[in-house]
């Protein structure tokens, strides 16, 4: 069944300023072979992804494809070569039918004028021969993400796709539905449609892949046969990174259980219990939306829970609103900064206060002497750089918008602080800088959760971490027992001590 | 080069609109007869200042990231209901005017907690409580004007202290509370950043919705206190009254440098906007220039402020 190679990668590399996304990537893929792609978050996958859907283009290297060599795709040139790609966010255009998106774009029949009727008949018996039963008038927005999943397949499928790039196409799936999806890529690998699948789920390498290759911090680890390979073996070339980077030491005596959430459940999240201690830093594991942000958004009031119980020093509070969050004294510092974190337009010191207005006024009044008292302070404290106070936050580099990120939950007296990816966009030095602060808070008496996507930042500046796999919580890891194979293992669904 | 050249871009996005207003003040004082007399100015002043309340609401409204395109039509409805109550309950003028004050209220209510609680656009919600009032003000008398106001209710609109007329000074005391909350408490600090980025706000601990029904409440507020001075000055409740604001109002405001967006722009810009729009309408009848040819005036001359603040953008964008 597998036949001559169809595509060939070599010693690609992609770097962003600061970074190395890709370093000289080769490998081949063979024609009619589902061929699963896996990695840590960051890992570099997407990236090579769009290298070959000409969505970006590589510093240098090749992409050998049907035999012929390119130095870079367009991606007109990519679906030429019958390359398609489906990404865990769909292309669909919500507002029009199933029938009119597998076409989208494409002349199915003579003169100016779409004949629909036509589409719709084609695009029937595109799923029939899929072997599914979708109502091919219906628009899209009405179906679930699984149909909507069958759509952009037969979308490719009509494209006469040779080369088929599925991004976590399982991710958004029920039980039964991904028995649907693997039975359709059999089907396809059985038509001679090659696939490149990605999967944080390794359990569904086993029953779908013919081979596997692992990538990690941009680089090429090996390739295995699906068969000559195990589930630990997997875990560990993924993870298997020596840990050079340092991380600041502190010293700092473990106080009493600040916080303690019991069996909360809401916006994605089931039955999750943890407790943080004063002075901890506790880290949260797992892979990119396995539901770690969901989990501390509920925590914060930002979003509501359904059940479950969360204490603040020993007190039970039931928290409806970030304002709520705020006076018990948990503060959030966001994922994405530059959205949710701080108004760009504004100045810093505007920043600063904005989560404790009322503290910082006299009656109704903003006090600008308390104003500018409290943001030098922290300007020093924290070592933000800046000409001055007035600055647009949207003028700092990325370290210096999370020092004022950590300044306004500061400035709120916050002693519990969420700090979800607090080094994400920030360049190395900086990201020194974070730490540091980060271990004088907790040596000042701030307790912290981080949420980190980042494995040597997780291990390196965490005394405990709790692992979220798929809104469940799969484990809990003290100090003593950190190991990166056994975390990533958690995070991908195993089971706690499982591996040891 | 370049230093000077961004010197240039601050000055004007600092001052281009006081420009834009000495620009538009010699033209006319030159070419208009009477222009600069000072009757003349007083009457622009008290011209502009019935729209000047109104816009203020509707500024303060955007800035914190919404849109008020039903202030003309609240201030036909409170005017015919002003009308009604002075003329056919023969209320006390008080109680008319208390009376009148809480029906806009109730209609920047509405406004806001439909735009919270159902989740629609602010600029789809104004739009049909617009078309709502436009039609009932119509429907109160069957199209009538309400004439025949008490004498002492038209010293509201057609009254002065010293030399100034009654509605300049509402105008005046409506600014300077838009600028002092706006500005100095942290209030206007909320609607600033609900304005700004409405996410970052909530986690902030702000309660945007309570704060955007708020903000079109004082709008509605604003309305409500044009509609009776308009209602005093002609001493009429006319039902068709305000049905160009919806389209003026944001016609000062993006003038005036409030950001369509939401959180950005300033008191001062809004007044100084309102005041060429003003200065624009009065001298060009001086001129005796045409209405219709007014409207491709005004319509000219925000497009070119606009433009230049569009400039000034993308300029600073290749700065920086």
């Amino acid at each position: 069944m597998r036949g001559d190679k169809l595509l060939s990668v070599k010693n690609i590399v992609k770097t962003y300023p600061g970074v190395i996304a890709i370093n000289n990537f080769s490998m081949d893929v063979m024609e009619g072979e589902v061929h699963a792609l896996i990695g840590e978050n960051g890992a570099g996958k997407s990236t090579l992804i769009k290298t070959l859907s000409g969505a970006i283009t590589p510093d240098s290297g090749t992409i050998e494809i049907n035999g012929k060599t390119f130095e870079s795709m367009t991606p007109a040139l990519s679906k030429k070569q019958g390359i398609e790609v489906i990404y865990q966010e769909f292309t669909l255009v919500p507002g029009i039918s199933a029938a009119e998106n597998v076409y989208l774009g494409e002349k199915t029949s003579d003169g100016i004028f779409v004949d629909i009727k036509d589409r719709e008949k084609k695009a029937a018996e595109l799923f029939k021969k899929l072997g599914v039963d979708i109502d091919v008038t219906r628009q899209v927005k009405y179906m679930s993400p699984a149909q909507q999943q069958l759509v952009e397949i037969a979308k490719a499928v009509s494209r006469n796709v040779k080369l088929l790039i599925m991004d976590e196409p399982t991710a958004p799936l029920t039980v039964n539905e991904v028995e649907t999806l693997f039975r359709i890529i059999k089907d396809l690998k059985q038509k001679g449609v090659t696939i490149i699948y990605i999967s944080h789920r390794l359990e569904e390498l086993f029953e779908i892949a013919d081979r596997v290759t692992v990538m990690r911090d941009g680089c090429y680890i090996d390739t295995k046969d699906i068969s000559e390979i195990n589930r630990q073996q997997l875990i560990a070339m993924m993870a298997g990174r020596e840990l050079t980077e340092s991380y600041p030491k502190r010293t700092v005596e473990l106080g009493e259980e600040v916080l303690r959430v019991e069996h909360l459940t809401g916006n994605g999240d089931e039955d999750i219990s943890f407790n943080l201690r004063k002075g901890e830093i506790l880290g949260f594991a797992g892979l990119v939306g396995a539901g770690r942000t969901e989990l501390m958004r509920v925590i914060y009031g930002a979003n509501p829970k359904e059940s479950g119980k969360i204490f603040v020093h020993g007190k039970e509070v039931n928290i409806k609103s970030c304002s709520q969050a705020i006076k018990e004294g948990i503060g959030l510092i966001p994922e994405d900064r530059k959205n949710q974190g701080v108004f760009l337009r504004m100045p810093i010191r505007w920043n600063i206060i904005i989560n404790n207005l009322k503290e910082f006024s006299n009656g109704l009044f903003v006090s600008r002497s308390k104003e500018n008292k409290v943001s030098k302070d922290y300007e020093e404290k924290l070592r933000i750089k800046t000409p001055s106070l007035e600055q647009r936050v949207g003028n700092l580099s990325g370290g210096n918008q999370q020092k004022v990120v950590i300044a306004k939950t500061l400035a709120a007296n916050s002693n519990i602080i969420i700090f979800d990816e607090p080094t994400r966009g920030i360049d190395v030095g900086a990201k020194q800088e974070i730490y540091k602060l980060m271990n004088e808070l907790v040596e000042s008496g701030h307790s912290i959760i981080m949420v980190s996507s980042d494995m040597p930042e997780l291990l390196g500046m965490s005394d405990r971490i709790v692992v979220i796999y798929e809104g469940h919580k799969t484990g809990e890891v003290e100090k003593s027992e950190f190991d990166q194979n056994y975390i990533l293992d958690l995070a991908s669904g195993g089971k706690e001590h499982g591996s040891k | 080069m370049e230093a000077s050249k961004k010197s240039w871009v601050e000055i004007y996005k600092k001052y281009g609109i006081y420009i834009l207003l000495v620009l538009v003040c010699a033209f006319f004082s030159i070419a208009a007869p009477n222009f600069l007399s000072p009757t003349n100015l007083i009457n622009i002043l008290r011209q502009v200042s019935m729209f000047g309340i109104v816009v203020v609401g509707v500024a303060i409204v955007m800035i914190g990231g919404g849109m008020d395109l039903s202030v003309g039509g609240q201030m036909a409805v409170v005017g015919m209901i002003t009308g009604v109550m002075l003329c056919e309950w023969e209320l006390p003028i008080p109680v008319a005017a208390i009376g009148a004050m809480l029906i806009g209220i109730c209609f920047g209510l509405f406004n806001g907690i439909v735009a919270v609680k159902l989740k629609i656009m602010p600029i789809i919600v104004t739009l049909g409580t617009m078309l709502i009032l436009q039609g009932v003000a119509y429907i109160i008398t069957g199209g009538y004007p309400i004439t025949g106001m008490p004498d002492d209710f038209l010293m509201l609109g057609q009254g002065y202290i010293g030399v100034i007329p009654i509605p300049v000074i509402v105008f005046a005391i409506f600014i300077l509370f838009g600028w002092v909350v706006m500005n100095k408490t942290y209030l206007g600090r909320m609607i600033y950043a609900l304005g700004g980025n409405k996410e970052a706000a909530r986690l902030a601990g702000i309660n945007v919705n309570r704060l955007t029904v708020m903000v079109y409440a004082f709008a509605g507020f604003a309305a409500s206190i044009a509609a009776l001075i308009m209602v005093s000055r002609t001493n009429a409740s006319q039902p068709g009254a305000g049905s160009t604001y919806p389209f003026d109002c944001m016609t000062a405001a993006c003038l005036g440098g409030i950001s369509m967006a939401g959180g950005e722009g300033k008191m001062s810009g809004i007044v100084i906007s309102v005041i060429i729009l003003g200065i624009l309408d009065n001298g060009l009848v001086l001129m005796g220039v045409n209405t219709n040819f007014q409207s491709v005036v005004k319509g000219i001359i925000l497009l070119f402020a606009v433009a230049i603040d569009c400039y000034q953008g993308s300029a600073k964008k290749k700065t920086a």
